[in-house]
């Protein structure tokens, strides 16, 4: 990773990689104000990959998601330094519902389907930014991955949990967005249902070619998909590295993946891992 | 007992009704989609009223040019009210945004006697013949028009919030507006949509009951006959709004004839629907449609 400055020289031994379709760039947000939560971020998501971001409860990861897709400032929260630049273009700043437009949907938090429409209606809302005539194909798209979706015709307030993240996916998916952010996706699922889920996400990511940035807790199942990941702790990344670096890592294992060794570490090198800055 | 009589209110309760339920209809459009208590509904039918009268009466345009105009008047109206006075309330306390709803109740209501003056003006002859005989009734023509014109708005409502992508926009922002703005909805053009709707079909009921009574301040009073009907059906609910209407339009009318049958009290046309607000708020507060939220099992 690079800082922005850097990215203008020339870096020896560096080889000429495609510019990443999401680039945040040591970004600071703050909300109301005065709540600085995210303290020099930066991280970069290249075209068609899955990115996971990991990290504890708190740590600032569903505040880096709402900054890219805006939705910080139905919140009171605010960009205060740093850029976000998508797929050329800087979007801090910019509206939620314009970013949409962009080609970035967020998968938020706990599904939030309108719970009193139907699942097809909900689908429907999806290609609200859409004016093609395509719709309808894409809801049989939609229905292809999520068979089950299709047979619940009621309220989308009374489909269980997995159901529910399906149809939010679904919805996603309806906005034939470039890329995807998603909030947890495992969150109350069975891990049965986790499983599933992910492979979709793996399957989505495959056959239409969706970038997708993925926040989760649940960091073993979100490396098993992820070719990419970025460790987060309060309002900073303090490691990254491919999925196979990041399960290997021997803090990575004992913090996120649990049960790396015989013995526990002691608290010195719980400091350590903590203290070891990164510039990002 | 009067048949004839009760027949003769049922139908006029029937067609007040419809027409009580087309303005708490978009009375209930605002509070769905932007939490406002809108105390300037009643005005709103007013403004449509003076327009159109202004453009029939003054202007000599013909009435099937001046209300197109008078529509589209208050289509703009509607957005121009929101982006003007309501937008940069947004993010204030709801009770601040209905406090402004007051005022501009009050403003509007000056300012139409201002330019309109404080007496009451006929509406100019639009139906060649006073009324229609149906099945032995004597019916004013222009009821006809208004249970057509209140039933053909039901039903585009309907439409619009069941199959249009704008209805669909507005529902989820009702539902919540952070999901709104993550699907790509703009908060703002819906809230702009939702009273630029609101004071287009206001209008419609408006022209109706002055083309009936003639054009005076006393029309806004319909705003606030919305509220037992709105209520009524539940303050969230489209359904529930028309239905309200109707029963209040009907309850009234059956109130009159009991009056005017039996007790002589006089003026029990009046105050009958507050009664039934009063005892809807004491036993069923929701309304009869009113949501509550559903709890998955």
């Amino acid at each position: 990773m690079t800082e922005a400055a850097e990215l203008d020289r020339p870096q020896p031994g560096a080889s000429p990689a495609p510019a990443p379709l999401l680039s945040v760039k040591n970004i600071e947000v703050v909300y109301d104000d005065v709540i600085l939560v995210l303290r020099g971020l930066s991280l970069d998501v290249p075209q068609g990959a899955i990115v996971a971001l990991l990290g504890a409860n708190g740590a600032g990861k569903s505040t880096t998601l709402k900054a890219i897709s805006g939705l910080l400032k139905t919140e009171d929260g605010e960009v205060t330094r740093g850029e976000i630049v998508f797929d050329g273009e800087r979007i801090d700043g910019v509206d939620p519902d314009k970013i949409v437009r962009r080609g970035i949907f967020q998968v938020m938090e706990g599904r939030r389907i309108v719970s009193d429409m139907t699942s097809l209606e909900n689908l429907r809302l999806g290609a609200f930014t859409r004016s093609d005539r395509n719709v309808a194909a894409d809801i049989d798209m939609v229905y292809n991955y999520f068979p089950r979706l299709k047979e619940r015709t009621g309220l989308a307030g009374y489909l269980s949990g997995g159901e529910q993240q399906m149809l939010a996916i679904g919805r996603a998916l309806m906005a034939r967005p470039k890329m995807i952010l998603m909030d947890e996706p495992s969150m109350g699922l069975s891990p049965l249902l986790v499983k599933e889920v992910f492979s979709i996400i793996k399957q989505i990511n495959r056959d239409l070619g969706v970038t997708i940035l993925l926040v989760e807790q649940n960091a073993r199942a979100a490396l098993s998909v992820a070719s990419h990941g970025y460790i987060m702790e309060q309002g900073k990344v303090v490691l990254d590295g491919t999925a196979d670096e990041l399960r290997d890592n021997e803090d990575v294992k004992e913090f996120y993946l649990g049960g790396a060794g015989d013995q526990r570490k002691s608290f010195k090198n719980l400091k350590s891992f903590k203290r070891r800055k990164r510039w990002l | 007992m009067n048949t004839h009589l009760l027949i003769q209110l049922l139908v006029n309760g029937l067609v007040v009704g419809t027409l009580y339920g087309v303005v708490a209809m978009s009375f209930v459009l605002i509070y769905k989609a932007t939490q406002v208590v809108n105390f300037a509904q009643g005005e709103l039918l007013l403004i449509g009223a003076w327009v159109c009268w202004a453009l029939l009466a003054k202007y000599q345009v013909p009435f099937y040019v001046g209300m197109p105009l008078t529509l589209v008047f208050m289509f703009a109206f509607g957005i121009a009210i929101q982006i003007v006075v309501l937008r940069p309330m947004i993010g204030e306390p709801i009770i601040s945004v209905i406090m402004v709803t007051i005022a501009l109740s009050t403003v509007f209501q000056a300012t139409l006697k201002w330019i309109f003056g404080v007496n009451p003006q006929p509406f100019p002859q639009i139906f060649t013949s006073q009324s229609v005989s149906i099945g032995g009734l004597q019916i004013q023509t222009v009821y006809v028009m208004s249970l057509v014109v209140s039933i053909a708005m039901m039903i585009g409502m309907a439409w619009f919030f069941k199959v249009s992508k704008y209805g669909l926009a507005m529902r989820a922002t009702a539902f919540d507006q952070q999901v709104a703005q993550s699907l790509g909805i703009s908060v703002k053009s819906v809230f702009a949509m939702a009273w630029a709707i609101s004071a287009t079909v206001s209008a419609v009921a408006g022209v109706v009951v002055a083309v009936v009574n003639g054009v005076s301040s006393g029309l806004s009073a319909y705003g606030i006959k919305v509220f037992p009907a709105a209520i009524l059906g539940g303050l969230d609910s489209i359904g529930g709004a028309v239905l309200g209407g109707i029963i209040i339009g009907l309850l009234e009318n059956i109130a009159q004839y009991i009056d005017s049958e039996y007790l002589h009290w006089g003026n029990l046309y009046e105050i009958a629907p507050f009664y039934v607000l009063i005892i809807i708020l004491m036993i069923k507060p929701y309304g009869l449609f009113g949501t509550k939220d559903i709890e998955r099992i």
